[in-house]
């Protein structure tokens, strides 16, 4: 097996994973993600056990492979380069926080609940990537016409 | 799944941490769920073929859990479909102009200790918070 297909099992390894883990730890029932977000009603703090778990193992394998030249599997590491908060984040952030809230979807769970079939995830799942192809498209256009 | 669950949240957390040390050590890719998936479109060859398979293990994970445990996705019709589509278009316009979203801030990005995903979390938490706290008249 070559290193790119080794790389691509280890992809579909991770997502089958990622979305064991989604279910466990309640964040696949939008109504339970709200109940989280939902501090001034009946506050439910659970998902920050969820966040808590994934940085805990998380925190030691990324110090871990900062380390390393190269991950296991060869090729380059993909480190995000940019460094500065500017208001193209924190407005993003805000935005995609004010969508998470009204559909108690993020992508992740969104993509599992899809792939059980759930209408209200197909819904929240095809205008996510309109609303990714718009941005697209809408920054282009900006940065051609500056 | 309704309730405070400490122990299950816990142990999906870890699976998670799993999942995003295996995408890093071995393949040093960042797991950030918008990511992969907005910048599918337009990539090829090698580059597209992780993120589908990825993406299908996702979809895979779903289907079993349907035929497992259903009661996972909560009940069927807890939030408008208009509404379902304006919050996921926002999900999809916020993600891409802050470049990432629960697992490539949250969870990878406070992992490395980035100050941009520490701050990008704080903000989608709290405007996450104010939006519940409106729509369910808290104000």
């Amino acid at each position: 097996m070559s290193n790119e297909n080794k790389k691509n099992a280890v992809a579909a390894l991770c997502g089958l994973l990622f979305a064991l883990g989604l279910g466990l730890g309640g964040m696949t029932n939008p109504l339970k993600v709200q109940a989280f977000l939902d501090v001034l009603g009946k506050w439910d703090p659970s998902l920050m056990f969820v966040m808590g778990g994934g940085i805990a193992v998380g925190f030691w394998t990324f110090r871990a492979a900062k380390r390393r030249a190269h991950p296991f599997l060869g090729g380059d590491f993909g480190w995000p380069n940019a460094t500065r908060i500017d208001a193209r984040l924190v407005v993003g952030a805000a935005i995609f926080g004010v969508g998470w809230g009204l559909t108690g979807y993020c992508p992740g769970p969104a993509l599992v609940a899809l792939g059980a079939g759930r209408i209200g995830a197909a819904v929240a799942v095809s205008s996510m990537v309109l609303g990714m192809l718009a941005t697209r498209a809408g920054t282009r256009r900006r940065s051609r016409a500056a | 799944m309704m309730g405070f669950t400490p122990i299950g949240s816990t142990l999906g957390g870890l699976v998670l941490g799993v999942a995003i040390s295996l995408m890093i050590l071995f393949d040093g890719r960042i797991t950030g769920i918008s990511g992969i998936l907005g910048r599918s479109w337009g990539a090829r060859g090698s580059d597209l073929a992780w993120r589908l398979y990825f993406l299908g293990g996702l979809a895979v994970g779903g289907l079993l859990w349907r035929l497992v445990s259903p009661g996972v996705f909560g009940p069927a019709s807890s939030t408008g479909l208009a509404t379902t589509a304006i919050g996921g278009f926002l999900v999809g316009v916020g993600t891409t102009l802050g470049n990432g979203c629960t697992s490539g801030h949250g969870l990878c990005g406070i992992s490395r200790l980035s100050p941009r995903s520490i701050v990008a979390t704080l903000v989608f938490v709290a405007t996450g918070m104010l939006t519940v706290a409106v729509t369910r008249g808290r104000l």
